[in-house]
C-alpha cells in the first residue's frame, strides 16, 4: 500500500510537471487559466495521495519519516507542494506551478529510486526531538526552495522589462514586484524556521551529547545557510536592497541549502548523515 | 436568405468621402427610417463611426436591392452615385454575414483587436431596434455577430496586448508594480501623448498625482484634470523620491536627469524601483539610468517597439480568429436555411391538428355517452397517433440537406398545403 501510494502521488507529480512545462514553452498570457487550474488540480491529487502515503509510513514506522534518503527526499517534496498550495492561495500565480513542480518531481525521482525500507531508529534518534528538530528544517528548507523558484521567476520577468523584448513569458509571469514580495514572504518564514530548527537541534544535541554544538559539517552548512537568509533580510531592513539582488541571493542561498542536504550526505561523514 | 451589406470604410474610401456618407447626428433617425422605406428592403440597421458607414439589410431582391439602396444614399447624402461606387463595397449573402463578423470581430478595424467597434455595432443595432427597422433575421444575425467577436476574444489573443503607446506604458507599469492604486505618478512636462498615458493610468487606478511644469500655472490646470497636485519645477528632484511613476514630455534640450541625480533619489527611496517614460524627443532623460538597478526607463522608441511586437502578435491571432469566423458563417447560413422549411412544418402541424379535431368532434357526436375516463383515452391515442405520423416529415425538413426545396415542394403538394404561405 505505501508503495502503490508513493508511486501514485508520482505519477501524478509527473503528470503536473509534464503540463507545467508546456506551460512555460506555450509563452503568450493565459487566456481562460483553465491550464493553470488543471496543473493545480493535478498536483493537488498527488498531495493528497502523497499525504496518505507519509502518514502510512509514520504510522508503520512510529515516527516522521524522515530517516532514510528516501524519506527525507520524500518529506522535503511534500513540504514544497504544502508552501506551494499556501501561496498559489494567497497570490494566485498561475505560472509558479511551472518552477516548482519540476523541482518537485525530481526529488520525488530522486526519493523513488533509493531504498525503502523501514530500518530500526539507532537509540540516539530516538527522541521527541526528532520529529520537531526535522520538521521544522524541512517547512524552512522548502520555504527556501519555493523562494528559490520565484527568485528565478523574477530575473526572468527583470531580463524582460530591462531588454525591452516582452517576449515568451512576458505575459504570464507577474509583476517583479509581486514576485519581490513572495519572495521576500517566503524567507521571512523560512528565516525563523531555520532558526528554531537551530536551537532545536542544539538543545537535543546537549540532552544527548551534553554539548550544543559539534562543528558537524551539516551544522556547518546550516549556519552558512543562515547567514546568508540573515544577510538577505538584513540588507533589505537597513539599505533597502531589494529586487535582483535578493533574487539571486535567494538563489545561492537555495544552492547552499540543497549541498547541506545532499552533499553533505554523500560527500561528508556527519552524525547527520542518514545510515 | 438575401442579406445585404453595403458600406465604405478606412481601407476603401478616405475621410472626405466617409464624411459625406456618414450618417451623423439626425440624420442617423431619419436614414433609417428612409432605408427602411426603400423598395425591396424589409430589415435594416445602419453603423455610421469615424472609420466606416455600413448598412445591414435583408432584401427581397439582392440585385434591385442594391440598386434602391444606392439611389437612397445618392439621394439622401446629395451626392453623385459615381463619386461613391467605386469605394462601396456590397456583400451579399454568406459573404454579408461573414463581414458583419468580421466587423464585429474587430478583424476589420484600422486597429485590429480594437475593442471599440463591438459597443458601436451594439448600439447601432439597438437604434434600429427602436425604430423597428429590424426582424428576425437581423436580431439573429446581430446576435450571432456578438457571439463569435465573444468568442474571438476569449479564444484567440487578438484584444490581448497593448497596441499604443499609451496602453503600453499602462501595460508595462502592470508588469512591474503590484498594484497601481498605491503607487505615485509624475507627469513631467505636457503633450498629447504623455495626457493620454497619464490619463490611462489615472483610470487604472493611479491616485496619487504630481504635475511639474515650467510654468506653474499650465501645469496647475493639468493637475486640476487629474485631480492631482501641481509642483513646481525646481522641486521635481525632491518629490521623485516619492514618485513610482513618471511620464516625462519636456521640449528641453537636454538631459533634465542624470544618473548621480538618479542614484541619490534611487538610495532615498531605498531603491523602490522605478518605471520612467521619457517620450520627449530628444530625449530629456540620461538613457544610462536604464542601466541601474530598479530603474525601468523606456524611451518613445522602446515602447514603439513594444507596440510593434504586439501588432505582429495580433496579426498571427487575426488568422486564428477568421477561422473561428468561417465556423460561425456555416452555422448562421444552415440557421437561415432551416428557416425556409419553418412556415412548411407550421402548416403540416395545422392540417393535422385541424383533421384530428375534426374527426374528435364526430367521434363524439357518435357516442355522446362515452364517459371521461375512456374519452380522454381516445383523445390522448388520436394525439399519439398524428404525432407519430408528422414527426419523421418534420425531422427530414429541418434537416440541412441538398434537396430540401424539393421536399419542401413535395410535401405541400401530398398534403395540399396552398402554396400562397408566409413564406418569405
Amino acid at each position: 500500500m505505501r508503495t502503490i501510494l508513493f508511486e501514485l502521488a508520482l505519477t501524478f507529480y509527473f503528470a503536473a510537471t509534464i503540463i507545467s512545462i508546456i506551460e512555460i514553452f506555450k509563452g503568450g498570457p493565459n487566456i481562460n487559466k483553465k491550464e493553470s487550474r488543471v496543473l493545480l488540480f493535478i498536483a493537488g491529487i498527488g498531495f493528497v495521495i502523497h499525504t496518505a502515503s507519509i502518514i502510512y509510513r509514520y504510522a508503520a514506522a512510529g515516527h516522521l519519516p524522515i530517516t532514510s534518503m528516501h524519506e527525507a527526499s520524500s518529506f522535503f517534496a511534500w513540504c514544497i507542494v504544502l508552501i506551494f498550495f499556501f501561496l498559489e492561495y494567497r497570490y494566485r500565480v498561475g505560472i509558479m506551478g511551472s518552477f516548482i513542480m519540476p523541482m518537485v518531481f525530481i526529488l520525488m525521482l530522486s526519493s523513488s529510486v533509493l531504498p525503502r525500507e523501514i530500518r530500526p531508529l539507532s537509540p540516539v534518534l530516538q527522541s521527541y526531538w526528532l520529529g520537531i528538530h526535522t520538521f521544522l528544517a524541512f517547512l524552512g528548507n522548502a520555504a527556501f526552495a519555493v523562494a528559490f523558484g520565484t527568485g528565478i521567476m523574477y530575473l526572468v520577468q527583470e531580463h524582460y522589462l530591462k531588454s525591452k523584448h516582452l517576449g515568451g513569458l512576458f505575459q504570464r509571469l507577474p509583476s517583479i514586484q509581486t514576485l519581490a514580495e513572495i519572495n521576500y514572504r517566503l524567507i521571512t518564514i523560512g528565516f525563523p524556521l531555520l532558526t528554531l530548527a537551530i536551537i532545536t537541534g542544539a538543545l537535543w544535541a546537549e540532552s544527548v551529547w551534553g554539548t550544543y554544538w559539534r562543528w558537524d559539517p551539516k551544522e556547518v552548512w546550516s549556519l552558512i545557510t543562515w547567514f546568508i537568509y540573515a544577510l538577505v533580510l538584513h540588507i533589505r531592513l537597513t539599505a533597502g536592497w531589494r529586487g535582483k539582488r535578493a533574487a539571486i541571493l535567494s538563489i545561492a542561498g537555495f544552492i547552499v541549502v540543497l549541498f547541506t542536504f545532499f552533499g553533505v550526505n554523500l560527500l561528508l561523514k556527519s552524525i547527520h548523515r542518514f545510515p | 436568405m438575401k442579406i445585404l451589406v453595403l458600406g465604405v470604410n478606412h481601407k476603401t474610401a478616405n475621410v472626405e468621402l466617409r464624411e459625406r456618407l456618414a450618417f451623423n447626428g439626425d440624420k442617423l433617425e431619419s436614414g433609417v427610417s428612409g432605408l427602411h422605406n426603400v423598395p425591396d428592403v424589409r430589415e435594416i440597421a445602419l453603423l455610421s463611426t469615424c472609420n466606416r458607414v455600413e448598412l445591414y439589410t435583408y432584401v427581397n431582391n439582392i440585385v434591385s436591392g442594391a440598386d434602391n439602396i444606392k439611389k437612397f444614399l445618392s439621394a439622401f447624402h446629395n451626392i453623385p452615385r459615381n463619386d461613391f461606387e467605386k469605394s462601396l463595397y456590397v456583400h451579399a449573402d454568406s459573404d454579408a454575414i461573414r463581414h458583419v463578423f468580421r466587423v464585429a470581430s474587430s478583424l476589420d478595424s484600422m486597429v485590429v483587436g480594437e475593442p471599440q467597434i463591438l459597443g458601436q455595432l451594439k448600439d447601432a443595432f439597438d437604434f434600429a431596434l427602436s425604430k423597428k427597422t429590424t426582424g428576425v433575421l437581423l436580431n439573429k444575425l446581430m446576435k450571432k455577430a456578438i457571439s463569435t467577436a465573444k468568442r474571438v476574444r476569449t479564444e484567440t489573443r487578438i484584444a490581448e496586448n497593448a497596441v499604443s503607446i499609451s496602453f503600453a506604458a499602462v501595460e508595462l507599469a502592470k508588469k512591474i508594480f503590484i498594484d497601481l492604486s498605491s503607487k505615485s505618478f509624475m507627469l513631467l512636462g505636457a503633450g498629447e501623448m504623455a495626457e493620454l498615458a497619464a490619463r490611462h493610468l489615472v483610470n487604472n487606478g493611479v491616485r496619487d498625482v504630481l504635475v511639474v511644469n515650467r510654468t506653474y500655472e499650465r501645469g496647475y490646470e493639468l493637475a486640476k484634470e487629474f485631480n492631482g497636485k501641481a509642483v513646481k519645477f525646481e522641486d521635481f528632484l525632491h518629490e521623485l523620491i516619492h514618485t513610482d511613476i513618471i511620464i516625462c514630455s519636456t521640449g528641453a534640450p537636454s538631459y533634465m536627469l542624470n544618473k548621480e541625480q538618479m542614484q541619490k533619489v534611487m538610495k532615498e527611496r531605498k531603491h523602490k524601483p522605478v518605471f520612467i517614460i521619457d517620450i520627449s524627443v530628444p530625449r530629456n532623460i540620461d538613457p544610462d539610468i536604464n542601466k541601474m538597478e530598479n530603474v525601468y526607463l523606456y524611451d518613445v522608441d522602446d515602447l514603439q517597439e513594444v507596440v510593434d511586437t504586439n501588432m505582429l502578435e495580433r496579426q498571427k491571432e487575426a488568422e486564428k480568429a477568421e477561422k473561428i469566423i468561417d465556423e460561425e458563417v456555416q452555422k448562421f447560413i444552415s440557421w437561415t436555411s432551416s428557416l425556409q422549411s419553418v412556415p412548411t412544418i407550421v402548416s403540416l402541424r395545422q392540417k393535422a391538428e385541424e383533421i384530428k379535431n375534426e374527426e374528435l368532434e364526430k367521434f363524439k357526436n357518435k357516442y355522446p355517452d362515452m364517459d371521461d375516463e375512456k374519452m380522454k383515452a381516445v383523445e390522448y391515442l388520436t394525439t399519439a397517433i398524428t404525432n407519430k405520423l408528422i414527426h419523421p416529415p418534420t425531422v427530414t425538413l429541418k434537416e440541412d440537406t441538398e434537396d430540401r426545396d424539393e421536399l419542401i415542394a413535395m410535401i405541400k403538394k401530398l398534403y395540399g398545403i396552398n402554396g400562397d404561405d408566409n413564406e418569405e
